[in-house]
């Protein structure tokens, strides 16, 4: 198997020589191509080409046999699935009562300030910034989240060095 | 597995440990595995090899242990002492000590003669810090399923009601329903199909309880869900999970697999006629998806939007069918339960609370971490003694239980003893367990503002007093907070709090404005300060 770049932010490639397909057709047939399964379906999806493109929800919304509109409404409902590319680097913010009372509002600032708004990426593609209710890691407020790493007990200049070495614009 | 097994096996387990002479137990939950306890766990298993103490010393991962701040904890079986703030670099003074031989690791030991370890009792997380999460003959050993054998032996499924009844359990999700009476309700439906649900969708922010049991002891869960299953007649089970719960999910999958290969779940469990299967949906980040027919919504692969009750999930739940929805705490209880009945369960805590409940102390507070206590302890026990007071020197202001749904506590109420009832009539809720306590550098005003963004972001939309009427707050709260507000937005607040509490669909909704009651009620001279 051909291990497949989720985090690279190209766009869904050719469906040629591409097993991702395949594996989405997979997890489609082991849930017998039900309707109910359409979020494990986009779970899976979003695993395997990163974001979710309309033709892949059209093409998902054909096999489970659901109206267009009722996979973009699920797709769009809930915060996890993407329909855009991410950036290089992916850094989240904990904003939950423990992270914001420990000033995470001060940490998605820098962020917010040389990268993107919160939800958006950066103009170059290097940073996606979101903002994340509470990864259970309270004990060491602020939190983040960078690559899907944790990192704890976050302070603004050391989040500007990391910045620096992603190569983020200053 | 037959019954006799299970009983081998554990004997079988234990004698493997009496032979060790001592395991070190690695916190591998979030919070220590973000401050690098996987890479002591590496360190300590090298040294293990390295020193050629393989068949005497063992080191595993274990769930949590509790005092998250000072992570990377490590719990010595041999020496009984736990470490804190472990680096890979103190491998080899940990393997030293616990071999028997040298007295360096002394400047890592946590005392655990401090209120934080004496002072808790544990139920629920009487596994977590003690056993493998990934070993199932670990939970084995700790007379794991043996509620559940115990269950189909001896008892109907009736009884297991009864009991459960007798006990005086409640939801732990919150709100605080008989777990008894749900259960007898679909129970008595006369339906041949049924559905348990765990919800494991904890989404409060500050909440990290059930994320914790998931990832320590996974089988006590799956066992609560099972003895749910033959009690109520159903025989499919899913667990709701959060999708940002990576590891708690992992854990699940395999415990899981683990428990099907050894019949312990699936069809003919322990040789009996009793089939349940369990299935994981993972949750998208909607923290609507709390609540029940949301949930039910989401399971279904659809938005997870609420809808009226009644008919109420165990009428009418998943597909239609008589559905059963507790909270990963409350089925964790149930193994223990059926194991020392329930004269002991309610000779804890208070006359309409029973039991224990966790709760995930954070904001500012000494020791943040996980800690279970008998309900009825006071919070002035669970923050000054428990949890070390405030740091900095800086003084208690209010405690925030109940996230979004709850509401903010002053001094005067630090007396009051935790409960259900208690917690409700000054304005908060038990909640889902989270703690926040909250210093006096922190504007109340703001922890409003906060929260109300919180609800407004996690509006699902469907009715229009919680979509609309949580950006009006919001942005009457930000306008204050700006200092443009007058008293006429005073009145306003509370009006539209009372309209949410009474029209809005959901719980979200009706729950959504709790906080700026309370702080309104309790700190109203920081509101006035402001709109003057």
């Amino acid at each position: 198997m051909t291990a497949t770049t989720t985090s690279q932010p190209t766009a869904p490639a050719a469906p040629a020589r591409d097993n991702r397909e395949k594996m989405l057709e997979r997890a489609m047939t082991k849930h017998n191509y039900s309707g109910f399964a359409l979020i494990e379906v986009l779970h899976t999806a979003q695993g395997l080409y990163g974001f979710l493109t309309m033709p892949l929800l059209n093409t998902i919304a054909r096999k489970l046999k659901l109206p267009p509109s009722r996979v973009l409404g699920v797709a769009t409902f809930y915060h996890f699935f993407q329909l855009e590319p991410k950036g290089e680097h992916t850094f989240v913010v904990c904003t939950g009562t423990a992270c914001y009372v420990a000033g995470a509002r001060k940490i998605l600032d820098v962020l917010e300030h040389r990268c993107a708004k919160s939800g958006g990426t950066s103009a170059d593609g290097k940073v996606s910034v979101g903002s994340a209710r509470c990864i259970g890691c309270c004990g060491l407020a602020p939190a983040l989240i960078e690559d899907g790493r944790i990192v704890g007990r976050v302070t603004a200049e050391q989040l500007n060095n990391r910045l620096d070495q992603v190569g983020a614009k200053p | 597995m037959t019954i006799e097994e299970l009983l081998e096996q554990q004997e079988a387990e234990l004698e493997r440990q009496k032979q060790l002479k001592g395991r070190l137990m690695c916190c591998t939950a979030a919070g220590c595995a973000s401050s690098g306890s996987e890479e002591v766990k590496k360190a300590v298993q090298a040294e293990i090899k390295n020193q050629g103490l393989e068949g005497t010393l063992e080191c595993c991962g274990t769930g949590c242990l509790g005092l998250c701040s000072r992570g990377p904890l490590v719990k010595s079986t041999s020496t009984g002492r736990l470490y804190a703030e472990v680096a890979a670099s103190d491998a080899r003074v940990l393997v030293e000590a616990a071999a028997g031989s040298g007295e360096n690791a002394r400047r890592l030991e946590l005392d655990s003669t401090q209120p934080f370890f004496t002072r808790q009792t544990k139920v629920v997380l009487s596994g977590s810090g003690k056993l493998d999460p990934e070993r199932l003959a670990d939970y084995i050993a700790q007379g794991g399923y043996q509620a559940l054998s115990k269950a189909l032996a001896e008892m109907t499924p009736k009884e297991v009601v009864e009991l459960i009844k007798k006990s005086g359990l409640r939801g732990r999700g919150g709100a605080g329903y008989p777990t008894g009476l749900k259960w007898e309700l679909v129970a008595k439906q006369p339906s041949d199909l049924k559905y348990v649900v765990c919800n494991a969708d904890e989404g409060d922010p500050g909440a990290f309880m059930d994320r914790s049991v998931l990832e320590g002891d996974p089988h006590r869960v799956l066992e609560g869900m099972a003895l749910a299953g033959y009690a109520t007649g159903a025989q499919q089970g899913f667990i709701y999970v959060r999708g940002e719960y990576g590891l708690a999910i992992q854990r699940l999958q395999l415990a899981i697999r683990q428990a099907e290969r050894e019949r312990l779940l699936g069809s003919h469990i322990l040789e009996t006629n009793f089939n349940f299967r369990v299935d994981l949906r993972i949750g998208a980040g909607a923290f609507v998806c709390g609540e029940e027919t949301a949930l039910i919504a989401s399971i279904e692969g659809q938005r997870g939007q609420p809808r009226q009750r009644p008919p109420y999930p165990p009428e009418s739940g998943l597909w239609g069918k008589p559905t059963l929805i507790n909270n990963v705490e409350t089925f964790a209880n149930v193994a223990p339960i059926l194991t020392n009945g329930s004269e002991w369960f309610s000779a804890m805590g208070t006359p309409k609370s029973k039991g224990t409940k966790v709760f995930a102390l954070a904001g500012k507070i000494v020791n943040t971490g996980l800690i279970e206590v008998p309900m009825g302890v006071t919070l002035r026990e669970v923050i000054f003694e428990i949890g070390g007071g405030i740091p900095d020197g800086r003084k208690f202001k209010a405690a925030q239980t109940g996230g979004p749904s709850g509401g903010c506590i002053p001094a005067e109420f630090l007396d009051l003893p935790i409960d259900y009832e208690s917690l409700a009539k000054i304005g908060s809720i038990m909640g889902s367990g989270g703690l926040i306590v909250i210093d006096d550098t922190q504007s109340m005003v703001d922890v409003a503002r906060f929260f109300m963004e919180f609800c407004m972001d996690e509006s699902c939309g469907k009715c229009i007093p919680c979509r609309a009427g949580t950006v009006q707050m919001h942005d009457i709260l930000d306008r204050i907070l700006k200092g443009n507000g007058t008293a006429a937005d005073l009145d306003m607040l509370r009006e539209l709090s009372r309209l949410l509490q009474e029209t809005s669909l959901c719980g979200l909704g009706q729950s959504a404005p709790n906080p700026v009651l309370s702080t309104l009620k309790y700190f109203s001279e920081e509101y006035e300060a402001l709109t003057k």
